[in-house]
C-alpha cells in the first residue's frame, strides 16, 4: 500500500520548512524582507526563468538545492518557471559561451518588461576560471544587462534568495 | 592471448598502461580489443609540433588489464588517422570534436560534420592548435540535422534553452503521433574552450579547473586529474589523503544519487518523492559543509594530497545508517507505488546488446548489464582493500537505472564507514617534485556517472602543456537517443533524467 507508506512517512517527517521563529534570525529578516518586496513590487509572487548560459553545472546543483523543501521558496512567493515569457526574473549561470549568446540574448529579448536579471556565481559575476576565450565571452553583463550579481562557487541557495532580493528591491 | 600481449605496453600505473604505435596499426588493434570484450573509452589529439613532432591522437581502451592509453604521431601537414568509429560507433563524436578543435581528419569516417564548433570560430580554424591566433566570429550555425520524411511526420525542436533548471542543449525529435521515430542531439553549446584555458597553468590552478568540467563530478574529476599530475611527476601522496579523497568520491556519490532519485520520482508526478530526497540531500550537503568546508567538495582534492582533513568520523558513520534507514522507507515507497512503476518499467530500455555494441558506460551501463566498474575490477589504493559490491540489471529501462543508483547509494553509504573505519592518521599532502622535462601521465576514477579519465601532459617548466579531461557521457549521449526510440514524448523527460548525463562534461 503505497498511499498508506507514504503517509505514515509524511506525518514521520513532519515541516522541515525554514526557517523555524527563532532558529536563525537573521535569515528570518531577510526571508521576511523578500516576501514584503515580492508584495510591494508584484502584488503576489515572483517568477524566476533559469538561463544555463555556459555553467559547468555546478551553479544548477545549488538552483535545485533551493528548491528543496527546507527552503520553502514556492512559499515565499518565488516561483520558477518554464518560459520566459512568463518570467520577473532571469537567472543566468555561466561564464557566457559563444555558443550560447545568441540564445541569450534571445531569451532576454523574449522576457517582458519590467525584467530583472540575477548573474550567478563567479563565472556569471566574472568570466571565473573559464575567463574570456575564443569560445566564452565570459561575464554576463558583458552580454545582456545585469542588475544583481551573486558571487560564489556556486552560491549558496541562501546567498541565491538574497540575490534575488536585491535584484526585486531595486524598485524599477 | 588478448589483442596488447604482443604489442609490450609499459606499465605507467596500477592497471595502467601506455602504447606508442603507428596509425595505420589504430583500426587492427580495436578490432582485437572488440574481440576481446573490450571499449574504447576516449579519443582526442594533440599538437606536439613544439616538441619537434607533428600532431597525434591519443586512443583510451578498457581491457582485460586495464586502461590502455595509446599514441600515434601523425604528420605536421594535413595530419590524419584511420576512421575507429566502424569499429567502435562511441568514437564518431569524439572524432568530430578533434576535427573542429586541431584540424585532424578521421579518414574514411561516415559522419564528417562538425560537432563542437558552433558558430564561434570559422571551419578553417583549430582553437587547439598551439598557434591558434584566431579572434572570434559570428557565423551562423547551419546544422544538417538528419530529416525523417513520410505521411503524419513532424518534428518537435527543443532547447538550446530547456524548460527546466537543467543544461542546455538541443533535442530534435521526429515523431508520428505520440511516438518518437527519431531523436538527434547537438550538443556543444556550453563549450567554453576548457582544453585551451589548460594550457599555460600551473598544476594547482589546474586541479581547480579540472574540478570544473562537470560541477556534479567534481571530485572524481580532481581526482582523475591528480592521479595524473602525481603520475607524470612521480609525487608520493600520502595514504591518509587517498582515504579521505575516497571518502570524498562516495559523499560525492551519494549527494548526486539520492538527487536524481526524487527527480526521477517527480518526472512521474510523484513530488513526494522530490520533496523526501531533497530533504536529504539538503541535509547531506550542510553535513559536509561542516565538515569539510564546502557543500559539494569543491578544491579539497588537491595535487600532492586533499585540502581537508576528517576530524570527528564517528558522527558520519553513524549518519550513513541514519540515511539508509531512510532512504530503505523510501526505496518502499518506490517499490509499492503502481503509477511509478507502470511510468519506470519498460520505459527507454537500451538492451544489454546494443549497450555492448555502442558503449553505454557507467552507472547507466551497468543497468544494462555492462558490468564494469574501476572500483571493482581496477581498484586503485584504498578500494584495492574495500571489496566493492558492484549493482547490476539487464533490464535497462529507467526502472534498472534506478534500482542501481539505489544499490550503489547503499553500498556507498556502506563503504563511507568502511573508510572512515580504515584510515589511518597521517599527512594531508606531499609536494610534487621538481618537474625538469616533459612528463605525461593519466588517471582513472569511477565517479558516480561513469568512469572519468583525465591525461595530462606537463611542460619542462612545470606547467600544463596539454590536458584532456574525459566525460563518460560522451558514450552515453548516442545511447540516450536510440532509448528513446519507440517511446512516447511524455516519456522523454524521465528517460533523460535516469541517464543524467553532463553537457558541460562533453562540450568542454
Amino acid at each position: 500500500m503505497a498511499a498508506h507508506l507514504i503517509l505514515q512517512k509524511i506525518l514521520k517527517t513532519g515541516r522541515v520548512s525554514e526557517p523555524a521563529p527563532a532558529a536563525d534570525p537573521a535569515l528570518r529578516t531577510r526571508v521576511q524582507a523578500l516576501q514584503a518586496e515580492i508584495l510591494r513590487v508584484f502584488g503576489q509572487a515572483v517568477a524566476v526563468r533559469h538561463v544555463d548560459a555556459g555553467s559547468c553545472n555546478g551553479c544548477e546543483l545549488e538552483i535545485h538545492a533551493l528548491n528543496a523543501p527546507q527552503y520553502n521558496i514556492e512559499g515565499l512567493g518565488v516561483k520558477f518557471a518554464a518560459s520566459p515569457r512568463h518570467v520577473d526574473v532571469l537567472l543566468v549561470t555561466g561564464p557566457v559561451s559563444r555558443n550560447l549568446e545568441t540564445a541569450l540574448k534571445r531569451t532576454y529579448e523574449a522576457t517582458p518588461e519590467p525584467k530583472w536579471v540575477v548573474a550567478m556565481g563567479d563565472c556569471g559575476c566574472t568570466g571565473g576560471l573559464f575567463g574570456a576565450s575564443y569560445a566564452a565571452c565570459g561575464r554576463v553583463a558583458d552580454v545582456i544587462p545585469v542588475d544583481v550579481e551573486v558571487p560564489g562557487c556556486p552560491p549558496t541557495p541562501t546567498a541565491l534568495l538574497q540575490g534575488i532580493l536585491a535584484a526585486v528591491s531595486g524598485g524599477r | 592471448m588478448s589483442a596488447f600481449d604482443s604489442l609490450n605496453p609499459q606499465a605507467i600505473g596500477k592497471h595502467l598502461w601506455r602504447l606508442r604505435l603507428a596509425a595505420a596499426q589504430l583500426p587492427g588493434l580495436a578490432e582485437a580489443v572488440r574481440e576481446d570484450g573490450g571499449q574504447l573509452v576516449a579519443l582526442w589529439g594533440s599538437d606536439d609540433r613544439h616538441l619537434g613532432a607533428g600532431y597525434a591522437v591519443h586512443v583510451v581502451f578498457l581491457a582485460a588489464r586495464g586502461l590502455v592509453w595509446v599514441s600515434a604521431g601523425l604528420a605536421a601537414e594535413a595530419p590524419a588517422y584511420p576512421d575507429l568509429a566502424a569499429v567502435f560507433p562511441q568514437a564518431g563524436r569524439m572524432q568530430r570534436a578533434t576535427w573542429d578543435l586541431l584540424g585532424i581528419r578521421a579518414e574514411g569516417a561516415a559522419d564528417g560534420r562538425k560537432w563542437l564548433r558552433h558558430g564561434a570560430w570559422p571551419a578553417d580554424a583549430h582553437p587547439l592548435r598551439k598557434d591558434y591566433a584566431g579572434e572570434p566570429v559570428r557565423e551562423t550555425d547551419a546544422y544538417p540535422f538528419v530529416r525523417v520524411a513520410g505521411d503524419g511526420v513532424h518534428e518537435i525542436p527543443v532547447g538550446p534553452i530547456h524548460a527546466g533548471v537543467i543544461e542546455p542543449g538541443h533535442f530534435r525529435f521526429s515523431i508520428i503521433g505520440e511516438r518518437v521515430l527519431k531523436l538527434e542531439e547537438r550538443l556543444g553549446y556550453t563549450h567554453k574552450g576548457i582544453e585551451k584555458r589548460f594550457e599555460g597553468m600551473d598544476p594547482d590552478t589546474g586541479a581547480r579547473l579540472a574540478g570544473r568540467v562537470s560541477g556534479d563530478s567534481h571530485v572524481a574529476y580532481a581526482w582523475a586529474y591528480c592521479m595524473a599530475v602525481e603520475a607524470a611527476t612521480g609525487a608520493q601522496v600520502p595514504e591518509r589523503a587517498l582515504w579521505l579523497r575516497a571518502l570524498f568520491l562516495e559523499i560525492e556519490r551519494v549527494a548526486n544519487h539520492l538527487g536524481d532519485l526524487g527527480y526521477l520520482g517527480n518526472d512521474v508526478a510523484l513530488s513526494f518523492g522530490l520533496n523526501q530526497f531533497w530533504r536529504l540531500k539538503e541535509e547531506w550537503l550542510r553535513l559536509s559543509e561542516a565538515l569539510f568546508g564546502h557543500r559539494y567538495l569543491f578544491d579539497r582534492v588537491v595535487p600532492g594530497g586533499v585540502a581537508a582533513d576528517l576530524v570527528g568520523g564517528s558522527a558520519l558513520a553513524e549518519y550513513c545508517l541514519a540515511v539508509a534507514d531512510e532512504v530503505r522507507e523510501l526505496k518502499a515507497v518506490y517499490d509499492e507505488h503502481a503509477g511509478l512503476q507502470d511510468r519506470f518499467a519498460n520505459t527507454g530500455i537500451c538492451a544489454p546488446e546494443l549497450a555492448a555494441r555502442l558503449g553505454l558506460t557507467g552507472l547507466a551501463g551497468r543497468a544494462s548489464a555492462q558490468a564494469w566498474d574501476a572500483r571493482v575490477q581496477f581498484p586503485q589504493f584504498p578500494y584495492d582493500g574495500l571489496e566493492v559490491n558492484m549493482a547490476t540489471h539487464r533490464r535497462g529501462d529507467v526502472l534498472a537505472r534506478a534500482e542501481v543508483r539505489f544499490a550503489e547509494l547503499f553500498e556507498s553509504l556502506r563503504l563511507i564507514a568502511e573508510i572512515i573505519a580504515g584510515m589511518q592518521e597521517g599527512a594531508l599532502r606531499a609536494d610534487l617534485p621538481q618537474v625538469t622535462a616533459p612528463c605525461e601521465g593519466i588517471g582513472w576514477v569511477e565517479g558516480w556517472r561513469g568512469e572519468i579519465v583525465v591525461a595530462v601532459r606537463l611542460g619542462a617548466d612545470g606547467r600544463l602543456d596539454r590536458v584532456h579531461p574525459h566525460d563518460p557521457s560522451w558514450r552515453n549521449w548516442p545511447l540516450l537517443e536510440t532509448s528513446t526510440l519507440g517511446n512516447i514524448v511524455p516519456d522523454f523527460p524521465v528517460i533523460n533524467k535516469s541517464f543524467n548525463l553532463s553537457y558541460s562534461g562533453q562540450d568542454l
